[in-house]
């Protein structure tokens, strides 16, 4: 397979992950404390206040899953008696330690000093960290953020959080760097936070265009990467934002679609799809090609706001730092209820003028894949589009199918043409 | 049909109680509770799942209290397999299969509580599919200090007496709560003692027949629930049943979705004892009396704080406390083997599994474990890793 062709925010992005696993493992020459935290609803610019840096166990399977090393992994976490049944990232985390704990770079990552269990969305973060608190006997944090049942959120939630945030996890964040809270620093990698999701949700609206220049699920993943992770709060994340709203808008002036990892531009768009769920990170790049090579682009996509719903109008806020920072775990997408999630992507198809929503149900994920029958048939209905659906996991080879994906994803297109025509002969 | 047996004055023997708990626990049409609110003009019924829900809310409210474990092994689920994708356990596609072939059509209100993420969503397509019936996610805090998760939970549970407010158009009084409150703690106690008259003598109280007492009596108004009880205490007591050189065993891991009857009978035909176990926890979640004076709402958010199980869907706080909880009852129980029986696909006990056996081997407890489906119907590999278990305990331990 020849070489995958990036963007150069793609380069640059990969630039900061890279300068981030350096000091995580220098950690022992540079003195800096780690912690491990979870990609939804994590407190990054609370971490930077006191300047802590931001090791996230999902993002860690992610690149092994992208890297091909975590099969393995997961083996070695089933051989020592975790379930098949249960989160492949887990056993992806907890396999990697099994085998050495080495991090992209090839340098073994140090135990975290602290385990900040932000616990927004997932039931499953709540194990995954008892589990590593048993391996790593350092303090754990827990902040537990109530879900939004009621598909809104109250007064009583956020007070709950915000009060966690004072009595549990500032002091317990002081003690383990030994620097006192500061709620200007706090402010300031708030400020920043706003900025660079302004440039976030500019880029992902851009795929309301026709031909969309962006890629929301495929190329989504890396428009989100900096912001959901360890550098939101961060100059960095400024620059690259900014740079990467230069790119895009490069692409709408010329009329160009995203390039794909061949090294295309890809315009020449046939569907314009609203995808709900994970993409599959085994394979990931044969995955994306069966999209583009039916001519399918991803407009919006629901994985692309787990880490927060900017575009809904969030934005964290320096003036009320602490309040922000739990209306943002409560608003994480995974946080919100079914009727709101259906809400959403109606939405999506609707204001994307999308051909339909394709859903990938994750096999370990049940966060998000409890219900997606439900929610396909809702947005179907509600919209006329039709749905389609398909079953892949996150970084367990086991579980990505490529012919089976394959002939759904060609079924739907043809769906989709026959509703097209369907519609034509009506009109 | 089911009979409805009146137990102010009806049954006496085990075998006659047992038998109206079986008919209870296998009418899918759920008559007693359809009965129980058609004998006044006004009354509501609030289903509730697994695993905790407090009960004494919905009865303070005049509402029956309805536990709904899923659909169990009679019943196919047609419906409820096209709301959810292939890997995932079976309570919430038969919970829905009885929504949608309307066997829960006189259910007014409906509580999810917090257990894991499907059940999580499970609620919010309850609010779309069912958009007449109130319906509630109810969140219990992962957070266990009075000031923090205490005040979250007291707001929660003050929300929750308003939602039954509203759905019943009467007020809630305080002491509306402290009566329910004391009709539970009786329940409890009661509960209680049919659990530790099983550990001492468990012969004369075989675990199929306490599970099926406590199922039907997540059915049942509490009060008749409370005379069930102590009916089957004086009855089982007083009954000669043949001591069998058993194996006493805990059975962990199935608090959510609930192993098929059979499979509850293969492990006692296998050769042990169950002395222990968290099946449906609901009524035995809260470990001692909730108190009946004070502000009834802080009183059932401190049990909850202070004096409930230790279980998969809460957090631990402290790691050297991880399993502790297991430990001690086992050894209250004085059981002599673990078996972790899980339902296939439920992160709550399967995350929660290498912990809690990394525990009990340090601890010297033997144990198996192996996984299960409401519906499962092969119950000999599961009669012979049981035997083979009680074997080994029997030889080596």
């Amino acid at each position: 397979m020849s070489e995958v062709v990036k963007e150069p925010s793609m380069l640059l992005q990969k630039e900061m992950i890279a300068k981030n696993y350096d000091a995580i493992t220098s950690k022992h020459h540079t003195g800096r404390k780690v912690s491990s935290t979870f990609v939804p609803g994590n407190l990054n610019e609370l971490l930077l206040s006191f300047g802590i840096l931001n090791n996230l166990p999902e993002i860690n399977a992610i690149q092994n899953g992208m890297r091909k090393l975590s099969g393995d992994y997961i083996l070695e976490a089933e051989k020592s008696g975790h379930s098949e049944d249960v989160c492949t990232y887990v056993k992806a985390d907890i396999g990697m330690m099994g085998k050495g704990n080495v991090a992209p770079n090839g340098k073994p990552f140090p135990d975290p000093d602290v385990l900040l269990l932000s616990y927004t969305g997932c039931y499953t973060f709540m194990k995954w960290f008892e589990l590593l608190r048993e391996e790593y006997k350092c303090p754990t944090l827990m902040l537990h953020v109530p879900y939004e049942g009621d598909g809104h959120s109250t007064k009583n939630m956020r007070d709950y959080i915000v009060r966690q945030l004072k009595e549990v996890i500032i002091p317990g964040l002081e003690q383990v760097s030994g620097v006192k809270f500061d709620i200007d620093r706090l402010r300031e990698a708030l400020r920043n936070s706003a900025k660079a999701e302004d440039d976030l949700v500019w880029v992902l609206e851009q795929g309301k265009r026709t031909p969309s220049p962006i890629d929301a699920y495929f190329g989504g993943v890396y428009y989100i990467g900096p912001i959901f992770t360890a550098f939101r709060g961060t100059a960095e994340a400024i620059a690259y934002y900014q740079a990467l709203r230069q790119e895009v808008q490069a692409r709408v002036d010329a009329g160009q679609g995203p390039v794909t990892p061949d090294g295309s531009n890809f315009t020449d768009q046939k569907y314009r799809l609203v995808v709900e769920g994970p993409p599959n990170w085994t394979s990931f790049r044969e995955f994306w090609k069966m999209f583009y090579d039916e001519g399918a682009v991803v407009v919006a996509s629901s994985y692309t706001k787990v880490g927060g719903m900017y575009d809904l109008g969030f934005r964290h806020d320096p003036d009320h730092p602490l309040e922000s920072l739990a209306d943002y775990c409560l608003g994480c997408y995974t946080n919100r209820n079914l009727p709101t999630r259906v809400d959403i992507l109606t939405k999506y198809v609707e204001d994307y003028q999308a051909d339909g929503l394709l859903i990938n149900s994750i096999k370990s994920c049940n966060s998000f894949s409890a219900g997606q029958l439900m929610i396909m048939k809702e947005v179907e209905r509600r919209t006329g589009k039709p749905g389609a659906f398909i079953e892949t996991d996150l970084v367990d080879p086991r579980y990505f199918s490529a012919a089976n994906v394959k002939n759904r994803l060609e079924s739907y297109f043809q769906m989709i043409e026959q509703k097209r025509r369907g519609a034509a002969r009506a009109a | 049909m089911n009979a409805i047996v009146d137990t102010a004055t009806a049954p006496t023997s085990t075998a006659e109680i047992i038998a109206h708990c079986q008919a209870m626990f296998d009418d899918l049409d759920f008559t007693a509770a359809r009965a129980w609110k058609n004998a006044v003009p006004g009354r509501k019924v609030v289903g509730f799942l697994p695993v905790y829900a407090p009960l004494e809310l919905i009865h303070a409210a005049g509402c029956l209290p309805l536990g709904l474990f899923g659909g169990g092994d009679r019943m196919e689920v047609i419906h409820g397999d096209a709301y959810y994708q292939s890997y995932i356990c079976r309570i919430p596609r038969s919970t829905v299969e009885l929504g949608v072939t309307g066997r829960l059509d006189f259910v007014d209100g409906m509580i999810f509580p917090f257990v894991c993420d499907v059940i999580r969503n499970l609620s919010g397509m309850w609010k779309i599919m069912f958009p007449n019936v109130w319906s509630k996610f109810f969140d219990t805090p992962q957070n266990f200090d009075p000031e923090i998760g205490g005040r979250y939970y007291a707001a929660e549970l003050q929300e929750l007496r308003e939602g039954l407010q509203t759905l019943t158009g009467r007020t809630i009084s305080d002491d509306d709560i402290r009566r329910s409150i004391a009709l539970y703690n009786d329940n409890r106690r009661l509960v209680r003692a049919v659990y530790d008259f099983r550990a001492r003598t468990p012969w004369k109280a075989p675990t199929s027949e306490v599970y099926l007492l406590m199922r039907a009596g997540l059915m049942m108004d509490v009060e008749e629930h409370n005379r069930l009880l102590a009916a089957y205490l004086a009855a089982a007591d007083a009954e000669d049943r043949p001591k069998r050189d058993n194996v006493r065993i805990a059975v962990y891991g199935s608090f959510c979705e609930q192993p098929p009857l059979n499979l509850i009978k293969s492990v006692e035909m296998a050769g042990c004892y169950v002395v222990e176990d968290d099946y449906a926890l609901v009524n035995r979640f809260l470990t001692q009396d909730v108190p009946t004076d004070g502000d009834p709402i802080e009183a059932l958010a401190n049990a909850y704080l202070k004096h409930s199980v230790e279980t998969s869907c809460k957090y631990v706080p402290r790691e050297e406390d991880k399993g502790k909880f297991h430990i001690e009852q086992v050894k209250k129980a004085r059981a002599e083997g673990v078996i972790y029986a899980t339902p296939s696909f439920c992160d709550p006990a399967l995350l929660d599994r290498p912990m809690i056996c990394r525990r009990l081997t340090e601890a010297g407890i033997p144990h198996i474990a192996f996984k299960y489906a409401e519906n499962s119907g092969q119950m000999q590999p599961i009669r012979e890793q049981a035997g083979t278990f009680a074997d080994s305990i029997k030889l080596w331990s």
